[in-house]
């Protein structure tokens, strides 16, 4: 484990939910005329006043366009800007902070790969492997660039626990494998994935391996020297902080070789018409003014989440899952999906003769909010042969009168509906 | 069957309906019940071009036109949504085509059902309310059977 992870956070600290939940004015509104019960945080977190604070504090005091101005807001503006990668950095544990470009979120951080290192390296004939149970934004951006390349693209199967099949995995793996692109930990299911050895028998075969870790970064410690991806792929939304950020982590050797993605301002060193010769790692990748307040305000985020401490974070969000899993289960005709040995903070369950929008819609009516539907993820509905799932997701904020909220509200719905 | 009230009359007769809950627990148990007496639509009828888009369940769609008037079938395989099928096709069904299209629904609003229903729901309602248009509209275009 690397020193910033050791920092981070009083190891085996109860943590005070309580006071957490005051560091979430959300959370004090009331939805439908009860308090609000926001299970819904695979989708995207809440975020506490210090990341608010952090937005306002920007447009207040420091707003400026960045890397540009001799000003002294421009200059306050970019060191508040830049300070977030070297947060991101020590968050993931990447060796260098060039290592870390910053996107829109996980989604650009997937489609960036595709369009500049899959457009460069994949050839007839070369394989791309995915899983069944990817998001979509980890199968379209594939799709589109294997047809272009006439490249193949594979697919892990999953079991009926919702785990992947690693039997298949290494079948499918060959000397043709140039990408593994595999999510962490499953949006819809929970599972977490055995990245580390996906990685290493896919290094075996010189593949690259992208980890797509829009559910992982909040829940998991991420160490991406000791995981050795890659790239890896984050959304700041997902993990308290505000939308329309993210970070790309990739290797600096293979950001180098790879080619410019958009091409405007800040990604360049020199223009003229003949030629143009690109900026450095990290800049070469982020054309254009960046949402500068959204990246300063992540920053707070990572701090939050640090100061807690992720083992902490855990060990609250598995108590929440495996008494949430114990009140669903006792429920007459609900089926979970997804019961993967290893799960983080996710439950999603279908009920016999009852279509999950019902159930969400009258969930809501009691302010408890639950995602219903396929989750971006119709393959693996698919696989299932479900429509899709009811499926509540926990974060550290969530306490146990919540889920048994959700269970009386379960049954309620049930009685009504059937 | 000839529907013998108006299109705002029926409208009315809901909203009246709806003024004697006291909760949307009451409400939704309302509709709820509505959707279970649905009659099923023939599978038959269960194809790809009667579905309806923009809706988060699937819902099937179909329209006769008998008399100068049209008349609807729809299902759900979710309750809700059948329930407020169930309300769109009491208000429109066995109207001529231009009482359809002049119809504006208002009901919908005044229940408070599209300020309660999660904006991707009310655009399915909405989305209903549309296709249930469109038939009006190509109905009153042809001669046929009417
Ligand atoms: C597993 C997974 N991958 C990718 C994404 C896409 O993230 P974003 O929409 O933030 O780009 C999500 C978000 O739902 C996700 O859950």
């Amino acid at each position: 484990m690397s020193n910033e992870t050791m920092t981070a956070g009083e190891k085996n600290k109860v943590l005070d939910i309580e006071k957490i939940r005051n560091d979430f004015p959300i959370l004090n509104r009331l939805v439908k005329g009860h308090p609000l019960v926001y299970f819904d945080n695979a989708a995207t977190s809440q975020k506490p006043a210090a990341v608010i604070d952090a937005l306002v504090h920007y447009y207040t005091h420091l707003n400026a366009n960045v890397h540009r101005g001799i000003h002294t807001l421009a200059e306050e503006a970019t060191a508040a800007f830049e300070a977030t990668r070297d947060a991101i950095r020590g968050f993931i544990n990447a060796a260098y902070r060039e290592e870390i470009i910053y996107t829109k979120g996980t989604t650009e951080g997937i489609n960036l790969v595709a369009y500049t290192w899959g457009r460069q390296q994949l050839q007839e004939g070369d394989e791309v492997i995915i899983s069944g149970m990817e998001h979509h934004s980890n199968i379209v951006p594939w799709q589109i660039v294997c047809e272009e390349k006439k490249a193949r693209l594979t697919v892990i199967p999953v079991t009926d626990k919702g785990e992947l099949d690693m039997e298949a995995f290494y079948t499918l793996l060959s000397e043709k494998t140039k990408l593994v692109a595999v999510v962490h930990v499953s949006n819809a299911l929970g599972t977490i994935n055995p990245v580390k050895t996906i990685i290493d028998a896919a290094h075996g075969k010189g593949a690259l391996v992208l980890v797509d870790g829009a559910q992982s970064s909040m829940h998991l410690d991420i160490d991406v020297q000791a995981l050795d991806c890659d790239f890896f792929a984050l959304s700041a939304h997902k993990m308290l902080g505000p939308t329309g950020a993210g970070a790309l982590y990739g290797k600096k050797q293979i950001l180098e070789a790879m080619p410019v993605f958009n091409g405007g301002g800040e990604m360049i060193k020199e223009v003229t018409f003949e030629k143009t010769t690109y900026n450095e790692l990290p800049y070469k990748f982020e054309a254009g003014t960046p949402n500068i307040a959204d990246f300063v305000a992540f920053r707070p985020a990572i701090e939050y989440i640090n100061e807690l401490g992720k083992e902490n974070i855990r060990k609250h969000e598995d108590a929440l899952l495996s008494y949430a899993t114990e009140k669903v289960r006792e429920i007459e005709g609900i089926k979970i999906i997804g019961e993967a040995a290893h799960k983080a903070s996710v439950l999603s369950f279908v009920i016999d003769g009852v279509h999950p929008q019902d159930i969400g819609i009258l969930l809501d009516n009691k302010g408890i909010a639950v995602r219903t539907g396929h989750h971006c993820a119709e393959p693996l509905m698919n696989r299932f042969c479900i429509p899709g799932t009811i499926r509540a997701s926990f974060a550290v904020y969530n306490t146990l009168e919540e889920v048994d909220k959700l269970a009386e509200g379960l049954k309620k719905a049930i009685k009504v509906l059937k | 069957m000839t529907n013998s009230k108006s299109i705002p009359e029926i409208e009315q007769e809901i909203v009246e309906d709806f003024s004697l809950f006291d909760s949307w627990d009451d409400k939704y148990e309302y509709i709820i019940d509505l959707g279970k007496k649905l009659p099923p639509l023939d599978d038959a009828f269960k194809k790809e071009e009667n579905k309806v888009k923009g809706c988060q369940s699937t819902v099937w769609l179909v329209a006769d036109y008998i008399g100068g008037k049209v008349i609807y079938k729809a299902e759900s395989d979710a309750i809700i949504v059948k329930g407020l099928i169930s309300m769109l096709i009491r208000v429109l069904s066995h109207h001529t085509p231009d009482e359809i299209l002049d119809a504006d629904m208002d009901f919908i609003n005044k229940i408070g059902m599209t300020s309660h229903l999660a904006q991707t729901r009310s655009n399915g309602l909405r989305a209903m309310v549309k296709q249930m248009k469109h038939y009006a509209l190509a109905f009153k275009g042809s001669k046929f059977n009417a």
